[in-house]
């Protein structure tokens, strides 16, 4: 049984929290599972809440499923994207922030380019902050949705094998996921393009292949992240078309694996790109299964981080 | 620390028959009628009245399920610390029927009124009822009376009701607990 609480009040990145933190999450996002497959999928938890939902950057999935999770505890939801605002207009993050808390906001979820926008934030306002993503820092409830969709089909996520495919070098999600794979005792490699794997990620502990059937073979799960073009300012490798010929995974790969591995992406996914529709679409993915459980995550986050507020 | 016995030996296995005699009373055969124990003191109880009911009425198709009230609490953000919640386990349809709710101990009345808000979320019943097995009386919070009651009790807002079952804790037995200091 984990602790009863967490060790935080913000959840800023994975870095921040420890094994217990994240088992509580677990089992708590277990309780929520349960809640949003029942025909009325909502509780009055923090029904004297309200959440400000503030994305400087774009995002479909992550906000969806965030305001989903508000909604279902019976938060109240502001939402404000940044395209459509005074930050246009030169306004600063933190003047932006204390604008919308003057307005009596609790809790607020952000995402920004800059890594680290959370933090700074954390300092100067009293709200607590969840990191929606932070430019190529960290995207914390991925990483936590992604361990719990492992944990929830392979039993426990210890011990385990997981290899992150792709563009580790922008990617916020691979930083997340190493970190919250390693907390929780799995081993990690990570496979690509050496282009596009930071030059000291084994620091981290981690494992590095630039071949993608040896890592196939190494692992039990492959997370297949997106190719980030609108992050890359140079062109890292020839052509998105020998990008997937040398990185991208097919059903002939897949079948050709002497076991059956599972295969994740954190979306969105670029069919054909990183992952053939026939893998996507196939029983061994648990695409959607990620998209399912970030609710009930979001939600385990949010009404953790609310009870550290007595 | 006092402990006085409030209930055990014989008059606790008594007390459990009489409840049960109560509810066939009012529930005949139980076609729809339906046990909802109050996780996780309360689950045990309804285990024990579930058990005790299919013997007196040799059928083996009572219906019970476990019902978790911690995000439906009306403390929560006020009272320090966090409980963690326990599983729901309801594998049957509650819409019209009539749910008996089962708890260990009464007191408040709090629980109880957050047990009725979490039922709702599963359908509307036809008939909700209310079975304790001690009802700490005159110290409610909320309009909330047991229409079942194994005991009652007079107690201080210092002291402390604790049951515990031959399954989980090896005997069956009701004290309450009083600070010496006090």
């Amino acid at each position: 049984m984990a602790a009863e609480k967490l060790s935080t009040r913000h959840l800023l990145g994975i870095k921040d929290i420890n094994r217990n933190d994240i088992e509580l999450i677990f089992e708590t996002a277990d309780n929520f599972k349960d809640v949003i497959n029942r025909p009325i999928k909502r509780v009055p938890s923090l029904r004297d809440i309200t959440i400000a939902n503030i994305f400087f950057e774009n995002s479909t999935r992550t906000k969806l499923s965030f305001e989903l999770a508000e909604k279902r505890l019976s938060a109240d939801v502001v939402n404000f994207a940044a395209s459509s605002s005074s930050v246009s207009k030169g306004e600063t993050l933190i003047d932006t922030v204390n604008n919308i808390l003057a307005m009596k906001v609790d809790m607020v979820v952000m995402r920004h380019p800059y890594a680290g926008a959370g933090q700074f934030l954390s300092k100067h306002i009293k709200a607590q902050i969840v990191n929606a993503g932070d430019g190529a820092h960290e995207h914390p409830t991925q990483a936590l949705l992604d361990a719990f969709s492992i944990r929830e089909k392979l039993g426990e996520v210890a011990g385990k094998k997981v290899v992150i495919v792709g563009d580790i070098l922008h990617s916020r999600v691979a930083v997340s996921n190493i970190l919250c794979l390693q907390k929780l005792g799995a081993e990690v490699m990570v496979c690509g393009p050496t282009t596009l794997i930071p030059k000291h990620i084994a620091q981290l502990g981690v494992k590095v292949e630039h071949n993608l059937i040896k890592a196939l073979n190494w692992c039990d799960v492959a997370n297949m992240l997106r190719i980030q073009l609108e992050r890359q300012d140079i062109k890292y490798f020839p052509s998105l078309r020998e990008y997937a010929m040398m990185y991208g995974l097919n059903k002939q790969i897949l079948d050709s694996l002497d076991k059956e591995i599972i295969v994740m992406h954190p979306g969105p996914i670029n069919r054909g790109v990183e992952i053939t529709s026939d893998v996507a679409d196939s029983k061994q993915s648990i695409i959607l299964d990620q998209v399912e459980n970030g609710v009930a995550v979001r939600m385990a986050v949010l009404y953790l981080l609310a009870a550290q507020n007595d | 620390m006092q402990k006085r016995t409030l209930l055990d030996g014989q008059k606790f296995q008594i007390t459990i028959k009489r409840l049960c005699h109560q509810l066939i009373e009012n529930h005949n055969d139980f076609s729809n009628t339906v046990l909802i124990g109050i996780q996780p003191r309360g689950s045990y109880f309804a285990d024990r009245v579930k058990h005790e009911l299919s013997e007196v009425l040799k059928k083996s198709t009572i219906q019970k399920g476990n019902l978790d009230i911690t995000f439906f609490r009306d403390d929560f953000r006020r009272k320090h610390g966090l409980v963690s919640a326990s599983s729901n386990t309801i594998d049957f349809i509650i819409e019209g029927k009539n749910v008996i709710l089962i708890d260990d101990v009464l007191w408040t009345g709090r629980t109880i009124r957050a047990a009725l808000d979490a039922l709702l979320a599963y359908g509307r019943p036809a008939k909700v009822e209310l079975m304790v097995l001690i009802d700490r009386r005159f110290s409610r919070h909320v309009p909330i009376e047991p229409d079942y009651i194994g005991q009652q009790v007079d107690s201080l807002d210092s002291q402390q009701v604790r049951v515990s079952w031959k399954e989980t804790e090896g005997e069956d037995k009701v004290i309450l607990i009083s600070e010496s200091n006090k």
